[in-house]
């Protein structure tokens, strides 16, 4: 069996004396799509910025592509292929549109940023229109479509998603979900945390539940969508 | 309008555009790392001994055109202080980069004081000087006196505004620019994206020194003198016109220097020169309690 591209072995991660994450498992392979579900305050955004060491796990090992990177720095691990559109967006709020994206090129140089801005602009039209405005004065949905797009530039080979629908209308996050399925389609690795389990995990060939730190229960996406726990807790129906 | 107050403006103006050059500094490092880099006086003073000594080695090995000599004084100077901001920061501050707010400003104090000690010991305690490189001035009658601007201070204005606008064209247009304003706006952000944020910093240290650099060339040029102290006074203005800015803000540090340089000459104009420090302190103490974030300044920013 050839080496996952991103792996967890038993790490724990602790903010002082809270433990936010105990003795997490979990792989990754090329290609594939995955998808942690958790309630809030489970863990799943501590669980992907430990990957850049925002916080260190504080035991345990995190390998990507073989190497172990627990104790890397943000920028080695973004420079090998790993990019983030983190939990709040977070793009740069007095940046435009295109310098936002731009900032995405930063592990890949700037020779494909002409062609990646052009794709970026298929992809989502509505930064195209909003080209030059800052990114303050965007609406939610444009924000996490930026933020998606400027994880898209560094051209990664795993591409980490936090919430990408939290607190967004339904018709925004079907079109962000229409995406992430061309982009998974396309062969692209996705690793995706979600509190709407329903949409992530049709999406999912495999998926996490995680509970308190601490992983519940794993399966393919299907399977989760059957089992009578996820469905109670994280579907809201019955 | 008076010849005075003219007067008073052409001379306010130069001075404030040395004082918004040396602004950047305080002002650039405030936004990348959110403190006052008290040593900042101290790196101009040194460029002002490296200028000095620049044009003693440039005239020494011959060279006499005017240009080339302030050409190369000016790349001599910008380069070795830009190596001390450096140095500065990588043993100073670095080291406390996750330490309390406080430590890296008793560091900086202590930066600036050993900084002194070691040009007084190294080059005396003695005032030093050049002597004049740029004789003459431009005339004009305003009224029944006359204005009187001379080469070196059109010089130190042109000069001052070439930097400013070619910090302004590296921040906004070049990949270290976007680099730079990313690590200020999220650093944690930024780092996600792949930057080595330590080196970003050290590049705003690197380029804050630059612009002090300049700005202890084109003094030197205008007053001929300068001496270990050099840095304190002007240090605590620069810092004055980047508060009166905004802190943080780039145009603002630029704008807050040549109010300052202005209000200060207008000062001494129509009421008195011996008490114009006083005068911008006392500005600087007004600004912090009605206005603390400054002209172009955000109020009261949220790091995350
Ligand atoms: N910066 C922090 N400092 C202290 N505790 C934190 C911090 N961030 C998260 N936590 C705690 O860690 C746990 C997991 O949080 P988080 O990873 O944000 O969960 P999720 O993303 O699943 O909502 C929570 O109990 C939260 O309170
Ligand atoms: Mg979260």
């Amino acid at each position: 069996m050839s080496v996952p591209l991103l792996e967890f072995r038993n790490v724990d991660l602790h903010y002082g004396p809270i433990q936010a994450l105990r003795q997490v498992s979990l792989h990754v392979d090329e290609g594939e799509t995955v998808s942690l579900i958790g309630a809030n305050g489970a863990g799943k955004s501590s669980l992907l910025m430990s990957i850049f060491g925002q916080p260190r796990a504080s035991g345990g090992q995190i390998l990507y592509r073989g190497e172990d990177i627990t104790h890397k720095s943000a920028h080695h691990v973004a420079s090998g292929g790993v990019a983030q559109s983190p939990e709040g967006r977070r793009v740069f709020p007095d940046m435009s549109v295109e310098e936002n994206l731009l900032m995405g090129t930063i592990p890949i140089g700037m020779a494909h940023a002409d062609e990646d801005l052009r794709r970026m602009f298929e992809l989502f039209p509505r930064l195209e229109e909003r080209r030059n405005q800052r990114a303050m004065t965007l609406s939610g949905g444009e924000q996490q479509m930026l933020a998606i797009a400027r994880a898209l530039m560094s051209r990664p080979r795993l591409l980490l998603l936090d919430e990408p629908s939290l607190g967004l209308a339904p018709i925004v996050v079907k079109q962000i979900f229409q995406i992430l399925r061309e982009l998974a389609a396309g062969g692209m690795t996705l690793f995706l945390v979600e509190q709407n389990a329903n949409h992530a995990l049709k999406l999912s060939d495999r998926g996490y539940v995680m509970v308190n730190g601490q992983i519940r229960l794993s399966g393919t996406g299907e399977e989760l969508l059957g089992n009578p726990e996820v469905r109670s807790a994280y579907l809201g129906g019955h | 309008m008076d010849g005075i107050f003219l007067q008073q403006l052409i001379n306010g103006l130069t001075l404030g555009s040395v004082y918004g050059l040396i602004a950047i500094g305080y002002t650039m490092v405030y936004g990348i790392i959110g403190m006052i880099n008290f040593a900042h006086g101290e790196v101009y003073m040194i460029s002002a001994y490296l200028s000095a000594i620049g044009l003693a080695l440039l005239a020494f090995f011959g060279l006499e055109s005017f240009p080339l000599l302030i050409f190369g004084t000016l790349l001599f100077t910008v380069c070795v202080t830009g190596l001390y901001g450096w140095t500065i920061e990588r043993i100073a501050y670095r080291p406390l980069r996750n330490s309390t707010r406080l430590a890296p400003l008793i560091s900086a104090i202590g930066i600036s004081l050993i900084l002194q000690n070691y040009v007084q010991l190294s080059q005396g305690a003695r005032q030093q000087g050049i002597p004049t490189l740029l004789d003459g001035a431009f005339r004009f009658h305003v009224g029944e006196g006359f204005l009187q601007i001379s080469y070196t201070k059109v010089f130190i204005l042109v000069a001052a505004f070439a930097g400013m606008a070619a910090l302004t064209w590296v921040i906004h247009c070049t990949r270290l620019g976007r680099m730079c304003r990313a690590t200020q706006q999220d650093r944690k952000m930024a780092q996600i994206l792949g930057i080595d944020t330590d080196r970003v910093i050290s590049w705003v240290f690197v380029i804050g020194a630059a612009m002090a650099a300049l700005a202890g060339l084109l003094i030197t040029l205008n007053y001929g003198t300068f001496d270990f102290y050099a840095g304190f006074v002007i240090g605590i203005k620069a810092f004055t016109a980047a508060v009166l800015g905004g802190i943080g803000s780039l145009p603002g540090a630029m704008l807050g220097g040549l109010i300052l340089g202005v209000a200060e000459a207008q000062f001494s104009g129509m009421v008195n020169t011996d008490y114009k420090d006083v005068f911008s302190f006392s500005l600087l103490v007004l600004i912090l309690i009605f206005r603390p974030q400054g002209l172009l300044g955000r109020p009261q920013v949220t790091k995350v």
